[in-house]
């Protein structure tokens, strides 16, 4: 950590975006995490995606349990709501949030401690509820703050900084939200911004739940030999799928690209997402196959990145519950309680 | 591109945006810092060592380092605009010249910190012909070392120019005794002679003959304006020059009410402002030029307008107008500037009728020229067809191989920091030649790589960025400085203001410098940089390079700092254009891949240092 402000002068050529604002006023403090975190790479991600979109900050709830990860929201979007939760409880808080006030975006930001030990009943029924939110679990295969012990998402075998091997199972997140429904799943790396960042604008643009699991390389407990979770080891082992090109609005492809190597999406925005394959028999429409190939590669050592499955026409919870089209906490008292009469009539429909 | 040679010694030089930009390559930041320390003394001696008259630079330099500063390019426009009238707006450099002057207004007395001759004379004679900034310089590097050194100067006291043309209320005459004093002290023959042929003072060889010479004469001829009415009314046009020294020797104390300045360059400045203390009440300046495009710098126009000077501009003089020998007025014809294909400017009349401006007095100021009458030309020193002597512009040396030139004799008018620098550059190539080696042969300056880091984040420099904008230098009521031609007009920053203006300085030469080995790409410097000035992308020709960086690396007068190829295959660009030096990215690295490292630059000084042979062991008798 460092303990000056970032400067507030920035580089003469800054662009700004549809709103007149530049990245850097969609920064929040300085890190106080170890330097060279992953985590800080994902907030600036998160911080170029923001800015890229034109997101007005005012409009973004940034929610978190307890952890490195789940201090980060203080880093970013200075300007935007936030809500630091009990350990592990930031999806129901997230739900309830998002129930009330439908308008805002709904960043919840977790590690795998948080999301996959303490929280991972609330982190299974907000993926399967549908909840309309961007999820990025900041995933480093150990709990930094107490000093490295293994996760609930080191692999199996891998090596911990004072030698310990890993005699439990890992949890796949990725595995976890396919199967639990998740309408947006992609998996990426810190240390690859060109992929991560268009990622976390198309999980912005998804209605549904969009998750994204980003291994994040702790610097200070797990970048050792023997780790499968460090920097040069998912380098090593990255297998992309794809390559996500993002667009607002359905534009001409102008590149040329060889046949069947471009998949496109439209999402319910009419945004459109561009997939230039890597892999290029991957489907990323597929559950199924994705899931498929997903345990095929993990089986190899690989470690799959991309958008690994997207749903076109996904539907979030307030779809689902059928709640009316304002948000909740705009409604008035007249709204809320039609009157006896009213209530006589539902009385009598459940009779 | 290549991976950058960072211990080429000019690479991080040219960072330092100030230190390059000065003839002399005075360590600036270095200086800065100790002013901010509130160690003057010691700031005032890396300036003495390297520019020699900090306290007269303080108050009269062109600052060529100010242009240069990366302050001036960092600093954001939009910004609100200051409350003080005391804080210029924004993107301004750092005060560096008046910082100097700090220096010089709060150090102790320094004396026991000056160089003295040796007891032990070296047997070689150098004599020096001018006592201007230039020989000042030569005898200030060469008398420490054993030389003989004779000062010949036309005038009474040594400081040439500085003495005789700039006014009192810029530069107040006990600044110049002081700093010339310091110099003349070091067992230096000062002669009150003028030298009225080369040849004769060549011909004294032997004993009490000269081993070198040095030309440090200047440009002393101020230009004239011949027009119609220039002989009628001779006496009341005087040159800007020459009525400067005669005031500065108190010969003229008065001068008529309405007075016209012809010439925009700084002595035009210093003419009319000199007038407008001499009892002079309506003067004014007028320029053939544009106002942007006159010679003076920005600062001496402002002081001008200040002191209730107009500044008229496209104006060609035409004629003095006179009646029986006296001066009534001039003719001007109206110009404008048109530029053509090429983007040349040219003046074209604008048609109109020619304005005429009375007055009583004109001083012309419209340039300086070299003259070399008392240099037979039959000496063996070769002349061009400007009848300039022909000189080596690195070694000073001229085609007659014992003659050296520096200052404005050298390469006609420029100013005091160049004399300097051309002083020792000259006291090298004399030190070499009297030792019987090639002048041509001269080693690089030293650099010296020190990292700054003293704990984990925790600096030797204050790497905190400060915000404020440029602060002014306060002035002295004009109701009192146009009353009393030697009452300084610049007050000079209070120390707390100093401070204040020393933060601004970026520590433009602690270097981020980077070790290929230790980086494990995590991009922590990349997303703590405020100036998004580092990138890992593939590597490129630099052409192409420069315009796929996280930020566009438009200024193509600042270097990329490329690596070598990483484990990824990419490489680190760093843009040195807008850095702040503010050391983040160090802090930010968890390896210590970036360390911020002071990179002291040593210029190169006359000496057994510089010499091809190390000296021979003195024999102890």
């Amino acid at each position: 950590m460092t303990y000056l402000a970032k400067p507030k002068l920035h580089h003469p050529t800054l662009p700004v975006n549809r709103l007149g604002f530049t990245r850097r006023d969609y920064e929040g403090k300085i890190s106080t995490l170890c330097a060279g975190c992953g985590h800080d790479s994902i907030s600036a991600a998160i911080i170029h995606a923001c800015w890229e979109l034109a997101i007005e900050p005012h409009k973004v709830a940034k929610m978190s349990g307890i952890g490195c990860s789940s201090k980060t929201p203080d880093y970013f979007l200075g300007n935007s709501h936030g809500f630091n939760t009990v350990h592990g409880r930031m999806p129901s808080v997230l739900t309830g949030a998002n129930l009330a006030n439908r308008e805002l975006l709904y960043l919840g930001v977790s590690g795998d401690g948080d999301s996959a030990s303490i929280g991972f009943g609330q982190f299974a029924h907000s993926i399967r509820r549908g909840v309309n939110m961007v999820y990025i679990v900041e995933n480093n295969g150990v709990y930094g703050l107490t000093k490295g012990q293994f996760s609930a998402t080191a692999d199996k075998g891998s090596k911990s900084k004072r030698g310990v091997l890993n005699s439990d199972e890992s949890i796949d997140m990725v595995m976890v939200a396919l199967q639990l429904g998740a309408t947006f799943v992609a998996r990426s790396f810190s240390g690859d911004k060109a992929q991560l960042v268009p990622l976390i604008e198309a999980a912005i643009e998804h209605k549904g739940s969009a998750f994204i699991d980003v291994i994040s390389p702790c610097v200070a407990f797990n970048n050792h030999d023997g780790s499968t979770r460090s920097y040069d080891y998912v380098r090593e082992h990255n297998e992309a799928v794809n390559r996500i090109d993002f667009i607002k609005t359905r534009e001409e492809i102008t590149t040329d690209y060889a046949p069947g190597t471009v998949q496109e999406v439209v999402q319910h925005d009419r945004s459109v997402l561009r997939l230039r394959k890597v892999a290029l028999n991957y489907d990323a429409s597929d559950r199924v196959n994705a899931m498929n190939y997903l345990q095929q590669r993990a089986q190899l050592g690989e470690i799959v990145t991309g958008l690994l499955y997207v749903h076109p026409g996904s539907e979030d919870l307030h779809e689902h519950l059928n709640t009316v089209d304002t948000p909740l906490n705009r409604l008035g008292t007249k709204e809320l309680c039609p009157g006896s009469a009213a209530l006589e009539k539902l009385n009598a429909s459940m009779r | 591109m290549k991976p950058t040679d960072i211990g080429h010694p000019d690479y991080f030089h040219k960072v330092v945006d100030c230190q390059w930009a000065c003839p002399a390559h005075t360590p600036v930041p270095e200086y800065i810092r100790l002013i901010a320390h509130g160690r003057y003394s010691d700031a005032y001696m890396v300036n003495w060592q390297s520019n020699v008259f900090p306290g007269i630079l303080g108050r009269t330099c062109d600052r060529p380092c100010e242009p240069a500063c990366r302050r001036g390019r960092v600093e954001d426009e939009t910004a609100p605009s200051p409350a003080s009238s005391m804080i210029s707006a924004g993107k301004e450099p750092v005060a560096i010249c008046r910082l100097k002057r700090v220096a010089a207004d709060y150090k102790d007395d320094i004396t026991a910190r000056l160089p003295k001759a040796p007891a032990l004379r070296n047997g070689k004679h150098v004599a020096l012909v001018g006592a201007g900034p230039a020989s000042l310089t030569v005898a200030r590097d060469l008398a420490p070392l054993g030389y003989h050194i004779t000062v010949f100067d036309a005038d009474a006291k040594g400081g040439g120019m500085i003495r005789t043309q700039i006014p009192r209320f810029r530069l107040p005459e006990e600044v110049i005794d002081e700093e010339v004093g310091y110099i003349l002290g070091l067992g230096i023959e000062f002669r009150h002679e003028r030298i009225d042929s080369l040849k004769s003072l060549l011909a004294k060889s032997g004993p009490g003959g000269y081993d070198a010479v040095f030309v440090g004469s200047g440009a002393p001829r101020g230009r004239d304006l011949e027009l119609p009415g220039r002989k009628e009314a001779e006496k009341h046009i005087h040159l800007g020059i020459d009525w400067l020294s005669s005031v500065s020797f108190g010969h003229v104390t008065k001068i008529a009410k309405r007075v016209i300045v012809l010439g925009g360059g700084n002595t035009a400045m210093d003419c009319c402002r000199t007038s407008r203390r001499l009892g002079g009440e309506d003067v004014k300046v007028i320029v053939r030029s544009g106002f942007e495009e006159m010679k003076a710098s920005p600062w001496e126009k402002e002081d001008a307008i200040h002191e209730g000077i107009p500044i008229l501009n496209y104006l060609v003089p035409k004629a003095y107008l006179h009646e029986k020998g006296k001066l009534t007025g001039m003719s001007f014809e109206k110009v404008k500037a048109e530029y053509d294909s090429k983007g040349r400017r040219n003046l074209v009349p604008t048609g109109e009728s020619d304005q005429v401006f009375e007055c009583d007095v004109v001083l012309i100021a419209v340039g300086q020229e070299n003259a070399f009458p008392w240099i037979e030309r039959d000496c063996g020193i070769e002349f061009d067809k400007w009848n300039m002597p022909v000189v080596d512009d690195k070694t000073m040396q001229s085609t007659l191989p014992k003659v050296f030139f520096g200052g404005d004799a050298a390469f006609g008018p420029k100013n005091i920091i160049w004399a300097v620098a051309h002083g020792h550059d000259a006291a090298i190539s004399i030190d070499k030649f009297c030792n019987g080696e090639s002048v041509a042969n001269r080693p690089p300056p030293m650099v010296n790589l020190m990292s700054q880091k003293m704990g984990i984040h925790e600096w030797s420099y204050d790497n905190q960025v400060s915000t404020d904008n440029r602060f002014k230098v306060p002035w002295r009521d004009t109701k009192i400085t146009l009353k009393n031609i030697k009452i300084e007009v610049e007050m000079g920053f209070d120390p707390s203001t100093a401070f204040k203006e020393a933060q601004r300085c970026l520590n433009c030469d602690v270097q981020t410098v980077f070790a290929r080995d230790l980086c494990i790409e995590c991009d922590a410097c990349v997303d703590i940089c405020p100036m998004d000035c580092i990138t890992f992308t593939g590597n490129a020709e630099e052409t192409d390079l420069r315009t796929h960086l996280n930020a566009p690396a438009g200024n193509l007068t600042q270097d990329l700092y490329v690596s070598s190829e990483l484990k990824t295959h990419r490489v680190m660009v760093k843009d040195e254009d807008v850095c702040l030096h503010c050391g983040l990215c160090a802090e930010r690295c968890p390896t210590g891949a970036w360390d911020m490292q002071k990179s002291l630059i040593e210029m190169t000084k006359a000496g057994p240092s510089c010499r091809d042979k190390p000296a021979p062991l003195r024999r102890v008798a």
